[in-house]
């Protein structure tokens, strides 16, 4: 990685250009560069093929993962992608962030006979961008059934649940609060592991099917309510992610300098030079999962001198995985585990360091703290310590549970016209594959009950 | 360590193993490379009769390859030598002499007549090779004029020319065998009766390689055409040990020397020619898919074997499995086995369950206490050995005797005397034999 080693040179303070241009790309290139057929080939031929195989067990959408690399094997490419995509719509998106290390790979017996696993998402890569590169529309809209449905947010919850229906044949209608979709596959993730516009080369793949018409800048709460959608569409599917973002609760936490990491992530998503992204020199980021690795790494990445992640409890409480942890490390990011903020301190308006408590997890696994401190200079303070709902939110008065939308099996919410899936649900994984499945059952729940609906009213099957 | 040194059918060798005829002994600038890697002999590329052949300048090879692009099987459709006779004639004679202690011996096919053979003959012993080998099993090309694998499928021609040539020259003769045949043991016969020093065996097997399905030509094709051509490589192994077998089983050619060749890649295949009846063995595609340098793996691993073993020279091993090569019938029908799977080693794939239940006999388990757990049901068990095949780890599903109490797929009694097919009552034919 490309970094500033003149310790004379070291500009102080939140600054854009701490690398150039060049440096800035060079240092966001691939995590994972895209494999060759070579590469591809040789690594297929890995797979074991396995009955009742358990990488297909442990994928939350059940991808047929040994069928599409015998695919891949066999030289079709794209009907391996087919394989994936008829289980994940989103299986381009999830080859390049699915923490394949604690599900598929994790579970592949290659694992426990060499501790080696088959490389099954970037296998799984190489099998969508064969699609993607070939452009062709794999899937169809069913005939019209004349169901009109609402989608609540165009994140991987909300365009898998919107795909499916519209394969079904039902009329969808989403009902997207920022200007693109893809919800934080577009604006969350780290940026080296979406390159070429992928979020929104998929988006535009699945939204392709037809049938989906996606209004964009409408926002729930503000310009409609869940109320005046059950007016217009027989069924409503919630997929609005966690807008509100956690607070320190702790003294200086308003002063500058101490920045939302997932603000932050959505901003450089955005920007087309990533060379003007204002970093720290010194960062210290508090949390512990993929949000917190995903902003140590990428401000390392735009220069920083020092990021250090502090969290709260051990490294196997982290909810970023083993890889990640050590991805952040590679990159370096120093990682102190078992120490919790209490103060942030500043120069004026500006932090300049923020103070740590060590901690200790007690018998009964809470989280105390030791009473002793210890101070590190910080010019920026990330916080990742996790969202939750917009408390803002008129949920139409649909059952919540610790914070969060209560569904059931089929996703669907105390409301039966209400089905939800994705972080907003109690269940949530804070991972695309999990929302991409809930969205996926709850269009089979909602066309099921849309064709029932229709058998008991018309005397017909729909 | 073992005394590798070899004498076969008269000809004397520093190991074993020689380059079979092919283009890796084409000239004498391959061959000294392979005396200079440890070869131990070269059957030297085919001579024929001037004008020399010609050989196609699109492709001649083609290959079957595993997934990880490791060559299994290979096929070619290159002619004998498209050299002038005198060329190589020349060169076989200044290689001989400068190096006495390797085997050269020269693959020789002519037209199927007298005067042909008598008149190449004396040119070859003036080089001072120290064999012949008659090549009857080309099967692409040359055949089509009557040569090669035409005249190894006829036994009373391969019994001609194997007679002429010794009638007409002293030196050894080996009589290559063509596999494109029903039963290798009429050429073999055939050869002997002509006085064969030896057979060498197998040659290449008829064979379309692949297709490519976008010119829907077959491989390897020249300006759009192709022809079938010769198979070798590891593929074809098993066919060739089972060839040798059945010669070192034949009372009329048992004791004719064998000259093993078929897919033959490392010292263990090696092994398992001269085990089956090789008095000696030759290589070719392994060579020209790695180069030379594979000799090293194969004579040391030879050596360190028959020194564990307790073999001194490769006559010691010669033929040592052909008494446990038997007919079916003559197979112990009371010898019963059960599948164990090693549950230390299991990984969990499940391919011998799916194997089993799918194509075999239900007898490998999935679940015990509502947790994976593949196990064998000895009640189905019939002791087959597929998912013994089919299993990634090696060792991990073993086949074992049960050796007395009852065996429970067939309720009865384990019977610890021998019995065959010979003897069964359900053989309509038995004791008749």
């Amino acid at each position: 990685m490309v970094q500033n080693n003149d310790d004379t040179s070291i500009t102080r303070g939140i600054v854009s250009g701490r690398l150039t241009h060049s440096e800035t790309q060079a240092n966001f290139c691939d995590l994972h560069p895209a494999l060759s057929p070579h590469q591809a080939s040789i690594d297929a031929s890995r797979c074991y093929f396995c009955h009742d195989a358990p990488c297909v067990t442990a994928c939350p959408t059940s991808i047929d993962i040994p069928l599409f690399i015998r695919q891949i094997s066999g030289g079709n490419a794209i009907g391996a992608a087919e394989t994936i995509l008829e289980q994940n719509i989103m299986g381009a998106m999830c080859a390049r962030v699915c923490p394949t290390e604690q599900l598929c790979e994790e579970a592949c017996v290659r694992t426990e006979a060499e501790e080696k696993p088959v490389i099954i998402g970037q296998l799984q890569r190489y099998a969508t961008d064969a699609l993607f590169d070939d452009g062709r529309q794999l899937f169809t809209r069913g005939e019209d059934t004349g169901h009109k449905v609402a989608v609540v947010g165009a994140g991987p919850a909300g365009l898998a649940c919107a795909h499916r229906l519209a394969r079904y044949g039902h009329s969808v209608t989403i009902f997207e609060a920022r200007a693109k979709a893809g919800g934080l596959n577009e604006y969350g993730i780290a940026a080296y592991k979406a390159l070429d516009d992928i979020a929104q080369r998929e988006a535009d793949y699945i939204l392709a099917i037809g049938g989906i018409e996606l209004r964009y800048g409408v926002k729930l709460g503000t310009d409609f309510s869940l109320d005046s959608l059950l007016g217009d569409y027989a069924h409503i599917f919630v997929g609005i992610g966690l807008g509100g973002v956690n607070a320190l609760n702790i003294v200086g936490e308003d002063n500058n300098g101490v920045v939302d990491a997932v603000s932050y992530i959505e901003t450089l998503r955005q920007t087309d030079d990533l060379s003007s992204m204002a970093v720290g020199s010194n960062v210290v980021v508090i949390g512990g999962g993929m949000t917190a690795i995903d902003v140590a790494v990428q401000s390392k990445k735009l220069g920083a001198d020092t990021v250090t992640l502090v969290y709260r409890r051990g490294k196997d409480a982290m909810g970023a995985s083993l890889f990640e942890q050590e991805l952040a490390q590679t990159n370096g990011v120093n990682i102190i585990l078992n120490a919790q903020p209490s103060e942030i301190k500043a120069e004026g308006d500006n932090v300049s360091a923020i103070v740590f408590e060590r901690t200790l997890i007690d018998d009964a696994g809470k989280c105390q703290g030791t009473g002793d401190i210890f101070t590190l200079p910080a010019d920026m303070v990330f916080k990742a310590i996790g969202q939750k709902l917009d408390s803002e939110l008129d949920l139409n008065d649909i059952n919540m549970k610790w914070g969060r939308i209560d569904v059931g099996e089929t996703r669907q919410t105390s409301n039966p016209r209400i089905w939800a899936g994705g972080d907003c649900i109690l269940e949530g994984e804070n991972l695309t594959v999990s929302a991409v499945e809930d969205g996926k059952v709850a269009a089979e729940a909602i066309h099921t009950s849309l064709t029932t609906a229709t058998l008991t009213t018309d005397g017909e099957q729909g | 360590m073992a005394d590798l040194r070899s004498n076969f059918a008269g000809i004397k060798s520093s190991n074993p193993f020689w380059l079979a005829s092919a283009p890796p002994t084409d000239k004498a600038y391959n061959v000294v490379r392979a005396f200079e890697a440890g070869w131990g002999g070269v059957v030297w590329k085919t001579l024929g009769e001037d004008p020399p052949v010609v050989n196609v300048n699109g492709p001649r090879y083609g290959a079957m390859h595993a997934d990880d692009r490791r060559v299994i099987g290979l096929n070619n459709i290159e002619l004998i030598s498209d050299r002038p006779l005198d060329i190589n004639l020349a060169e076989i004679k200044q290689v001989k002499r400068d190096w006495p202690d390797r085997a050269v011996v020269v693959s020789l096919m002519v037209p199927c007549e007298e005067e042909s053979w008598r008149r190449i003959l004396p040119m070859v012993e003036d080089t001072g090779a120290d064999g012949i080998e008659l090549n009857f099993g080309c099967p692409h090309g040359m055949s089509e004029r009557g040569m090669g694998a035409a005249v190894g499928q006829i036994p009373d021609y391969v019994e001609m020319v194997t007679r002429w040539c010794k009638q007409f020259s002293r030196m050894p003769v080996i009589v290559k065998l063509t596999p494109n045949i029903t039963d290798i043991r009429y050429a073999a016969r055939a050869a002997t009766k002509g006085g064969a020093d030896a057979v060498s065996l197998i040659n290449t097997i008829n064979s379309i390689i692949s297709v490519d399905l976008d010119t829907m030509a077959p491989n390897p094709h020249t300006d759009g055409k192709g022809t079938h051509g010769g198979y070798c490589g590891p593929a074809v192994k098993p066919i060739a040990l089972n060839m040798v077998s059945e010669i070192a089983r034949d009372p009329e050619t048992l004791s004719t020397p064998i000259s093993g060749i078929g897919g033959i890649s490392n010292w263990r295949d090696a092994a398992e020619f001269i085990a089956l009846g090789a008095g000696n063995v030759q290589v070719c595609t392994a060579a020209m898919v790695y180069g030379f340098k594979i000799i090293e793996e194969m004579t040391s691993g030879l050596g360190r074997w028959m020194d564990e073993k307790g073999y001194d020279t490769v006559g010691d091993v010669t033929g040592r499995a052909v008494e446990n090569v038997t007919d079916w019938k003559y197979l112990n029908l009371n010898y019963i086995t059960k599948a164990k799977i090693d549950q230390d080693l299991c990984i969990k794939c499940g391919r011998c369950h799916i194997a089993c239940e799918d194509t075999s006999h239900q007898a490998i388990n999935t679940v015990k206490d509502g947790e994976k757990y593949y196990e064998v049901n000895d009640d189905e068990c019939v002791g087959c050995n597929l998912c013994v095949i089919t299993c990634p780890i090696e060792g991990c599903i073993s086949l074992e005797q049960m050796a007395e109490g009852t065996d429970p797929r067939t309720d009865k009694p384990i019977d610890s005397s021998y019995a065959n097919w010979t003897t069964n009552a359900n053989n309509p034919s038995a004791g008749q034999e």
